[in-house]
């Protein structure tokens, strides 16, 4: 095999730029005087901004390429997930200006920058070694960055519980994984799949035992039902910018890995012992979308706390998006376009949420809903972004979320799932209700302290802003290019894997 | 040499101790320590398959020493969580850690 240095770094050109920044966040940390430290944040702010765009600069060539011994693919499907993720950590420090107590703090955009990197790789995927330490590079700095208050019991607690659970759903996963390894004697995804078709004396169970231990460490980090009891601890207690970077960025980069992972390791047309393997997966994910999607939805209605409500919804908008991973099966490239569009569109849409609940609990000390009484008397442009934020969560034109959900249901329509789309529909409603509920609360709601108005300082006006705009601008007129992107990372995704079979 | 299902049997046996213990016992650190035993559980999975299987691909082997330095990152993570939640709860049980609800 040869190996040629210059390609081959322009792969990870991100991940590269990443460990750089993150070397000089330290260097800044020691070297700034206290009362300058806020130049972290904004270094780090810009830094990934700027390295959201190298996976457009270095981009890949048509149908991809594997890189660094089979370990990571530098194709159109990783430019999309990479340059997501790292808007979604862009975003995350930038928010993290507005906290008194993250902005000054250089370690915390270290760790953001790191898991911000993990992200990445674990979008790109190839090989199951990378699988396990990817995963872990996003998760090992998440349970540092829910236990950052340190002081502040409800972030600790939520740290404690979110590590404990990742710890544990890791090792069954690990364990999958090494039976994998010993029943094919290989680590690459496009090998296993090979070894698997070849089929020297599989047994049935055991593979379907083996993916079952995998998939419960997927459905941790994407929160599906029921690995999600972790969620509303860690988004409660957590500080907001992490919880709104593990609801976007740790949940893309795992959706990546899920897309990558099912289509390439279990493929259309393996049997074992007669049976298509491919229907496990499809089934499981199948009903583990309608669960996640009603279960989420059901308990949001009754949720009192705005940060366990959008936790609730979140694990909801997980199911909608199994819903595409459970379309892929039979529509391919339209599905995984679809759910690389609906996360897309959920960065900007849950980060502009956290954003404000960040600004208003720093005011009020508070993420009751019904301290949000009022809002739009008290600061009409915070309570017009949220409005923005829900409605695009609730999926109304002519926000980001209609098209993200529309896409979704055309390609479970297509593949067939009929049923899963109109539970889907089903469900979107019933989210609607409790969405317009916290806007009548902002809107028509009285609250004692109408006339304290909340200021916006610059950064958190300008977030909002980027955040509404990219948000109506994905609802309207830039839907067809970005999904276009989307769809080309889905067509050299799938052209490749069955190319490679 | 002994027969590859050996380790296989030992390994599941730990993996089951492991997750036993998590489920059943309420002491973070025990919790912890139950981890480990799967993780390495797995280990123990990987070097055999490596052996026994594919001796002269080095992928299995380098995979299990992938695992060793992430279980030392997460241990270590995981122990600063805990003497967090220790300096204020004064408490390690799982139970007693309980201000979130809802």
């Amino acid at each position: 095999m040869s190996f040629s240095l210059w390609p081959s770094l322009a792969t990870i050109a991100p991940e590269i730029g990443l460990t750089l920044l993150a070397l000089i966040l330290l260097f800044l940390e020691v070297y700034l005087p206290k009362e300058r430290r806020v130049w972290i944040a904004y270094t780090s702010m810009v830094g990934m901004a700027l390295l959201a765009l190298t996976p457009l600069i270095w981009s890949p060539p048509v149908g991809g390429a594997t890189a660094w011994g089979g370990m990571v693919r530098h194709d159109h499907l990783s430019q999309v997930f990479k340059v997501m993720i790292l808007l979604a950590g862009s975003l995350t420090s930038w928010m993290a200006i507005d906290s008194t107590r993250l902005s000054k703090q250089g370690e915390f955009h270290f760790i953001i920058v790191i898991a911000t990197l993990g992200g990445c790789l674990l979008s790109a995927t190839a090989d199951v070694i990378m699988l396990f330490i990817a995963l872990e590079t996003t998760s090992i700095p998440l349970y540092i960055l829910a236990a950052f208050h340190r002081n502040e019991a409800r972030s600790i607690e939520g740290g404690m519980k979110y590590f404990l659970y990742g710890a544990f759903t890791s090792a069954i996963m690990l364990f999958g994984l090494s039976l994998l390894f010993g029943f094919t004697g290989d680590t690459s995804f496009i090998g296993i799949a090979a070894a698997l078709s070849a089929n020297d004396g599989l047994n049935q169970i055991s593979i379907l035992v083996c993916m079952i231990m995998i998939l419960v460490g997927f459905g941790f980090k994407i929160s599906a039902v029921p690995f999600h009891f972790w969620t509303p601890d860690v988004y409660e207690g957590a500080p907001t910018p992490v919880t709104a970077f593990v609801s976007v960025a740790s949940k893309a980069a795992s959706f990546a890995l899920l897309l990558r992972f099912l289509a390439a390791v279990f493929p259309e047309g393996i049997l074992i012992e007669g049976q298509e393997i491919q229907l496990f997966w499809v089934n499981l994910s199948a009903a583990a979308a309608a669960i996640t999607m009603t279960f989420g939805n059901v308990v949001a209605l009754v949720q009192r706390n705005m940060k366990r409500l959008i936790a609730y919804s979140s694990i909801a908008q997980a199911g909608y998006a199994l819903m595409g991973v459970t379309a892929m099966a039979q529509s391919g490239e339209s599905a995984v376009a679809s759910v690389s569009f609906y996360l897309f569109m959920y960065t900007f849409t849950n980060l502009l949420v956290f954003a404000v609940v960040l600004r208003f609990a720093a005011v009020s000390g508070s993420d009751d809903i019904r301290a949000f009484a009022g809002l739009s008397r008290r600061s009409p442009k915070l309570a017009l972004a949220m409005t923005i934020g829900l409605l695009s969560l609730a999926g109304i034109p002519p926000t980001a979320g209609f098209f993200g959900k529309f896409f979704l249901f055309t390609a479970a329509v297509d593949a067939g799932y009929t049923w899963l789309a109109l539970l889907g529909v089903i469900n979107a409603i019933v989210a609607l209700y409790y969405y317009l509920v916290v806007v009548k609360v902002m809107y028509v709601d009285r609250s004692a302290d109408d006339e304290v108005l909340i200021a916006l300082p610059q950064p958190v006006s300008w977030l909002l802003g980027v955040s509404c705009v990219a948000i109506l601008l994905l609802g309207t007129i830039a839907v067809e290019v970005i999904y276009d992107w989307t769809r080309l990372g889905a067509s050299s995704f799938i052209s490749a894997l069955s190319a490679a079979l | 040499m002994m027969p590859l299902w050996c380790y296989l049997v030992v390994a599941s046996a730990l993996f089951a101790i492991g997750t036993f213990g998590v489920l059943t016992r309420r002491n973070a650190i025990v919790i912890l320590m139950s981890v480990e035993l799967m993780l390495n559980s797995a280990n123990i999975n990987l070097v055999a398959f490596w052996r026994y299987h594919t001796p002269l691909d080095m992928a299995g082997q380098v995979f299990a020493a992938f695992v060793i330095v992430v279980a030392a990152a997460e241990a270590a993570v995981g122990l600063a969580i805990i003497i967090a939640v220790y300096r204020h709860y004064r408490s390690i049980v799982v139970e007693e850690v309980d201000a979130l609800r809802g």
